[in-house]
């Protein structure tokens, strides 16, 4: 390995910080993908995989994915919610891949509603 | 950002792995990969998270849980419902002991929310073996700070400002020490780490080791251009393996990236560091000891002056700082010295690092601003006395210290204060001490801990405390003499007078400051035979009073030798031909029947 400049130790900083964005600070968006035992039968292990690519891709720091229980509701399982901060959370229902990409992207990204498969607020 | 949504911040320091962190590390891992978590969920061993007393802990982020106690048993159950379905363990939480109220997220724990975490500012947010871990945290930058746009008068500046003193105990206020020894002529110069931590009860210098070794390894390159040295050593005591296998690892990659060795970060500044370990004699700690130690002779102390600023490793100008002070130092340089002198109280500035022991709750390390009262730490942190039994004293400074009684413990940290009252800082020992422990014994163990090590150089300390321990051993057995309190306390003075170096003059703290609070305690140990805390088994008399015992007959279950008689609703009696003093009837009595 080369010598490092100042330079090089700003890079290594912003790339390493990336990574540590989880153990501190907050996010101001939360997804939740509710990943109860009905949940997981109705498929949101493959939601919570098709939300990891995006954030991949997204590459934001200020957005925290959790998982959560059962919201009770199990017949409109996988549940998403989505709390952007500031606003009423929105539950999304019968999540599949591309409904999660679209609610990341449209929601999420963009601040759209998605009213097609929200579930209801909070 | 990576695809990873969880991190899971497992504890891995000295207290945490004899409880078994590898293996709850092992099941976690293989659980992950069997729930086909391991690519979302990101596993870290972090240094010392420092609350020992429930270890092994790990904390989930972003969620912010804190779980405790943990046991492979408990990892399948942990990570189907947690990582898995997302609904936090209720049974592994922190529960208050006294409300029995469990506290899912870390910050609202009371042991961690009266904490200032400065030295200890990575502590369980890095891997303390990747350095890029160390960077994104503003690793580095401070040395880069120093080397590029600062002089080494400038940095000295600061370090007076910010009226930061040496941690290790003396409390010596650490940017004079650097200027002394910038000023002092000589083209090679040494920077020093003494890791030698050696007082009973004390582990901070290797929890911040553990947990932040690059730390320390940036405090030493701005400590070595202020004044202009070129190589460094750490002195760390072979029986801290966790530490120096860190440290090495901190050393090699520091090296790799080119801020330890040759033209740092292309400033043209070269330094370089090793370690030393030392074989943990306790009198290597002291700063004269440590350098011939390091020299290869035998590690005796030798008068001072002249300084080691002046002449010190190898007859040239040295510093020593305690690794807390120099873990301390990267701050110091990118927030300012005013910053750091921010906080504190007049004389004494920043925060102080103690590793709590003893007789309390949560047992574990915590770094607190200076001037928060002692009772705040043992009490509000500390969680108090465990099993309903009353505060007696706490122990601060090791050998060295002293003890502070009940009614000294609303003083505030700080060094004056805690002189005043006849204990030292000290490096941060803080042991705790219930109505159980017996003074005189106390101080005992703390003598035959100092006889135990004094180097043998010169003789007050050689004889003295050999006969201080001579006596104290004879108090406990119960063939004390009227005048042994008055010997001890003249032969005290005379060590305190005449001893060559830090550890014999202050040795005789344990007695000195046990016959300040506690004098009552020897006389009954002296005149009556009769020690009030039950502890010296000399003076036991192994016999049951009457009128606290309620008859239950515990005693007499437990006795190995069936010393102990009872017969339902009477008293028991204990047979002294057959007792053989093991103490097992004394400690299953509830009421303190047997005296």
């Amino acid at each position: 390995m080369a010598k490092l400049s100042i330079q090089d130790l700003k890079k290594i900083k912003e790339d390493a910080a990336k990574d540590m964005v989880i153990r501190g600070g907050k996010g101001n968006i939360k997804i939740i993908v509710h990943m109860g035992t009905c949940g997981i039968a109705a498929g949101a292990r493959e939601v919570m995989a098709t939300l990891m690519e995006e954030m991949n891709e997204a590459n934001r720091q200020d957005i925290r994915v959790v998982a959560a229980g059962c919201t009770g509701m199990c017949s409109s399982e996988p549940n998403v919610t989505v709390e952007v901060e500031g606003e009423e959370p929105i539950v999304y229902q019968q999540m599949d891949r591309n409904r999660m990409r679209q609610v990341f992207k449209r929601h999420v990204l963009k601040g759209e509603v998605q009213t097609d498969f929200a579930l209801a607020r909070g | 950002m990576s695809k990873i949504r969880t991190q899971l911040m497992l504890c891995g320091g000295t207290a945490c792995h004899s409880r078994g962190t590898s293996a709850v590390r092992e099941t976690l891992e293989k659980e992950l990969d069997r729930r086909g978590l391991a690519e979302e969920i990101q596993l870290i061993e972090t240094g010392c998270n420092g609350f020992c007393a429930v270890g092994p802990v790990m904390l989930v982020q972003p969620d912010e849980i804190f779980y405790q106690k943990l046991k492979p048993k408990h990892i399948p159950h942990l990570v189907e419902e947690h990582f898995l379905k997302g609904r936090p363990v209720e049974k592994l939480f922190y529960a208050e002991s006294a409300s029995k109220e469990t506290i899912p997220n870390m910050e609202n724990i009371p042991f961690f929310a009266h904490q200032m975490l400065w030295a200890m500012r990575n502590k369980g947010l890095i891997d303390p073996e990747v350095i890029d871990d160390y960077i994104a945290r503003d690793g580095y930058f401070a040395a880069a700070k120093a080397l590029q746009e600062m002089t080494p008068e400038q940095i000295i500046r600061e370090m007076r400002i910010s009226q930061i003193r040496g941690r290790g105990g003396a409390g010596f206020p650490t940017g004079l020490k650097w200027d002394f020894a910038r000023r002092s002529p000589g083209d090679v110069k040494y920077v020093l780490c003494n890791a030698d931590e050696g007082d009973p009860g004390a582990f901070m210098d290797r929890s911040i080791l553990e947990a932040d070794p690059h730390a320390v390894l940036e405090g030493m390159i701005i400590a070595a251009r202020a004044i202009s040295a070129h190589q460094g050593y750490i002195y760390c005591r072979t029986e801290y393996p966790l530490a120096i296998r860190r440290l090495n690892i901190a050393i090699t990659q520091a090296k790799e990236y080119g801020l330890l060795g040759k033209d740092i970060l292309g400033t043209g500044f070269d330094f370089d560091i090793e370690i030393y370990e030392g074989a943990g004699a306790f009198v290597c700690g002291e700063e004269t000891a440590l350098m011939r130690s390091i020299e290869g002779k035998r590690g005796m102390p030798r008068p001072r002056p002249p300084f080691p600023a002046l002449r010190g490793l190898w007859e040239k100008p040295t510093i020593l700082n305690n690794v807390e002070t120099l873990a301390n130092v990267p701050q110091i340089m990118l927030n300012g010295g005013d910053w750091y002198a921010s906080v504190g109280t007049e004389t004494s500035k920043g925060t102080k690092v103690f590793a709590l022991s003893g007789d309390v709750r949560n047992i574990g390390l915590v770094e607190v601003p200076m001037g928060i009262s002692l009772r705040t730490i043992i009490f509000d942190i500390g969680g108090g006395i465990p099993k309903k039994k009353k505060f007696k004293a706490v122990q601060l400074g090791g050998p060295s210290g002293g003890c502070i009684p009940e009614q000294h413990l609303d003083i505030p940290v700080d060094y004056e204060a805690i002189a005043k009252v006849g204990a030292i800082m000290g490096s941060g020992g803080m042991i705790v001490m219930d109505e159980t422990t017996c003074m005189v014994d106390m101080a005992r163990f703390f003598m035959d801990f100092v006889q135990d090590e004094s180097c043998g150089k010169c003789t007050p300390c050689r004889e003295g405390t050999r006969r201080l321990l001579d006596i104290l051993k004879r108090i406990c057995d119960g063939k004390g003499r009227p005048e042994d309190i008055e010997d001890m306390k003249e032969l005290s003075h005379v060590i305190k007078e005449s001893a060559l170096c830090g550890l014999g003059q202050t040795g005789p703290n344990p007695v000195l400051s046990t016959l300040r609070y506690f004098e009552d305690e020897y006389e009954a140990h002296i005149y009556e035979k009769r020690c009030p805390a039950k502890r010296c088994v000399a003076l036991l008399k192994f016999e049951i009073d009457p009128d606290i015992c309620t008859k239950c007959g515990l005693c007499s279950k437990v006795c190995p030798t069936e010393a102990v008689t009872w017969k339902k609703k009477t008293v028991a009696r204990i047979d002294k031909e057959k007792c053989i003093k093991c103490l097992s009837c004394f400690g299953k009595c509830k009421f303190g029947a047997i005296f």
